[in-house]
């Protein structure tokens, strides 16, 4: 167990910088999420903690000790891959106890090692199978116990959930959070979903080419984005561009956003509120009814304002009075404005 | 209308199969009946000849020692030559699915189909101007070495085993390669990230995985080498008779193609007792 950090690590291919000084701390038992579109370099950070990927410069320190020098197999960690990889040529218990066999860890305790973590991600009538004859969601689950047996100091999750489909995804990702607890070990874990990110993680970073742009615990960084980047990329976002004034941002159309010190004010989708009458509140402007999405228990609004796309998020009965099209008003509280830096 | 569709893919299948299957009647199954039929005959039925039915020919591979003393030489011979080709192999093919990756991957691969393009007799006769005395090997030792070397593996059966497994190897090379690069390096990466070393990764997973592979390979050496013929009188010169070469003089120089014939049955009954023999291990490394 132990805390992971990581210092000032670079790594470029070629001209192009999958790592651009990042330095992060992974808290002792924590469940970290490392979240970025395709190519921000979250999969490399991962690989870099993990020993696959050689950093150009910069630390990694796993339980107080710097690993840069110590390869991948004497690094004492434990990694689930995107697609399991799970040994074709070994049963289930084979797989899961590979780690203590390299160990030289002797039979009768291996056997119960193994008997153990299966338990613990409840396969443990599956041992003497074959990994292809499983299903999606338990070769996942066998990826987690052969990952965890050898009690390494941190778990690595590289995107452990794309390959299910999405009600297996949920089971699963409660699965994960609860046996992350059960062992508390530090994990983290590598997602482009950001829901999954803000469901599973206490704490999460937010890269872009090779930077970390944010981090914090998500609810923290999902209210206070911060930058554009972040409000777009967690979450949905209404952005209105502006000139800061004294009392708050003045818009385009004329309209004010009380308040607002940045040059951009987020409001996220589900903040807005949507009618045909003029409301009495501070912030408020005018937009074109485009379309409405019917969603069952909410429904979406999708507005023209000032040639910009946006959208509302709401309970469809609240939505129910509105036209299909037209002029409408939209207004929020001023605490759901978000202001932004560029 | 389901029993139609499926009348109609039974009559694409059947046309898309009888070419092949054409040929292979043709080519391979009417000239094996052919011997088959000349092996239990006296003589052979051309011209004016006396011939009748009769299994003198294969009594005659038990009367003798010497068939089954050349049989045993020949299998041993395709054991070498096959262990040899599979140790020189499976690193190269490993090297070229594993280690290198790009554009200097083509290169590497091309160079290991040569032999395949070229003539196997200037191939042979190569080797010969390279292994003789005073040829290209014994050249270039004197030029590199200090002190006189005298190498002459011409006629020897070093000289056979040479010529052989240059001939063989680019089948265990291409065939432990295919096995190899369908195993997904993540494989290996979920191994080194339980701690095991490459020695453990190698013998709990890469061999095991690439088994079926090299196996494969190693009966696509070890069946034509048993009965191979060209080398062994080429290179191995007075000390190159092996049962493949005593088949092709039954054939060429004896002209008793009864005999000759049922030589070569006896040979394919013994490579497939040997391959059924090794089938429940080439059964079991597939799953």
């Amino acid at each position: 167990m132990g805390e992971v950090r990581v210092e000032h690590l670079v790594k470029t291919y070629g001209p192009a910088r999958a790592l651009d000084d990042v330095s992060l701390t992974f808290p002792d038992g924590g469940f970290f999420g490392l979240l970025g579109p395709s190519g921000s370099g979250k999969t490399t950070l991962l690989r870099a903690i993990a020993g696959f990927v050689a950093p150009d410069t910069g630390r990694v320190i796993i339980g107080g000790d710097p690993v840069e020098n110590v390869p991948v197999e004497k690094r004492e960690i434990g990694m689930v891959f995107q697609n399991y990889a799970l040994f074709p040529n070994m049963t289930v218990a084979e797989n899961v106890g590979f780690g203590l066999e390299v160990r030289k860890v002797s039979g009768a305790d291996r056997a119960r090692r193994v008997a153990e973590a299966l338990e613990l991600v409840q396969l443990g009538h599956l041992g003497e199978r074959k990994p292809h004859q499983l299903s999606g969601g338990q070769r996942q689950r066998v990826a987690m116990a052969r990952a965890i047996v050898t009690q390494p100091r941190v778990l690595l999750l590289d995107e452990p959930l794309s390959a299910l489909d999405k009600a297996l995804r949920v089971d699963m990702q409660i699965e994960l959070k609860r046996i992350q607890r059960e062992i508390g070990i530090t994990t983290i874990f590598v997602t482009h979903d950001q829901e999954e990110a803000l469901t599973l993680s206490d704490q999460i970073g937010i890269l872009k080419d090779g930077r970390l742009v944010r981090h914090g615990p998500p609810r923290a960084v999902y209210d206070d984005p911060q930058d554009a980047f972040t409000a777009r990329f967690l979450g949905e976002a209404n952005l209105f561009n502006g000139t800061p004034e004294a009392g708050g941002l003045r818009l385009a159309d004329g309209a004010l956003i009380a308040g607002c010190t940045g040059s951009t004010a987020a409001v996220r989708p589900e903040n807005i509120e949507v009618s045909l009458q003029e409301p009495d509140r501070p912030n408020k402007l005018q937009a074109h009814l485009v379309q409405q999405v019917f969603g069952g228990a909410m429904g979406t609004c999708i507005l023209d304002w000032q040639g910009e796309s946006l959208k509302v998020i709401g309970r469809d009965q609240d939505l129910q009075g509105l036209p299909e099209q037209g002029p409408v008003w939209l207004s929020w509280d001023s605490s759901k404005t978000i202001a932004l830096n560029g | 209308m389901s029993s139609l569709s499926a009348r109609q893919d039974r009559i694409r299948a059947f046309t898309l199969l009888s070419p092949a299957y054409l040929w292979l009647t043709v080519a391979v199954f009417l000239p094996l009946s052919a011997m088959v039929f000349f092996s239990f005959l006296s003589d052979v039925p051309f011209g004016d000849r006396e011939w009748h039915g009769t299994l003198e020919n294969y009594q005659e591979f038990f009367q003798t020692s010497t068939y089954a003393t050349l049989l045993w030489k020949s299998l041993k011979l395709g054991l070498m030559v096959t262990g040899i080709s599979v140790l020189i192999g499976f690193p190269c093919a490993y090297v070229l699915a594993k280690v290198i990756k790009g554009r200097s991957r083509e290169a590497l691969f091309l160079l290991v189909i040569l032999p395949f393009w070229s003539n196997s007799l200037v191939r042979i006769f190569s080797w010969a101007i390279v292994l003789r005395g005073n040829g290209v090997l014994d050249f270039a030792a004197n030029a590199v070495l200090p002190w006189d070397v005298r190498i002459n593996l011409m006629f020897s059966p070093t000289a056979i085993v040479i010529g052989l497994v240059h001939s063989y190897l680019p089948y265990v090379i291409l065939t432990s390669y295919l096995a190899l690069q369908a195993i997904d390096d993540s494989l290996i990466e979920a191994a080194r990230s339980l701690g095991a070393k490459r020695r453990t990764i190698l013998t709990r997973l890469i061999l095991p995985l690439a088994a079926p592979g090299i196996l494969a390979g190693a009966v696509l050496i070890f069946v034509p080498v048993v009965g191979s013929f060209m080398e062994p009188r080429l290179l191995g010169g007075r000390r190159g008779t092996y049962y493949g070469t005593v088949i092709e003089d039954q054939f060429v120089a004896v002209f008793n193609w009864p005999l000759g014939a049922a030589l070569s049955f006896i040979l394919l009954a013994v490579v497939l007792v040997i391959l059924g023999a090794f089938s429940p291990v080439l059964r079991r490394a597939r799953t």
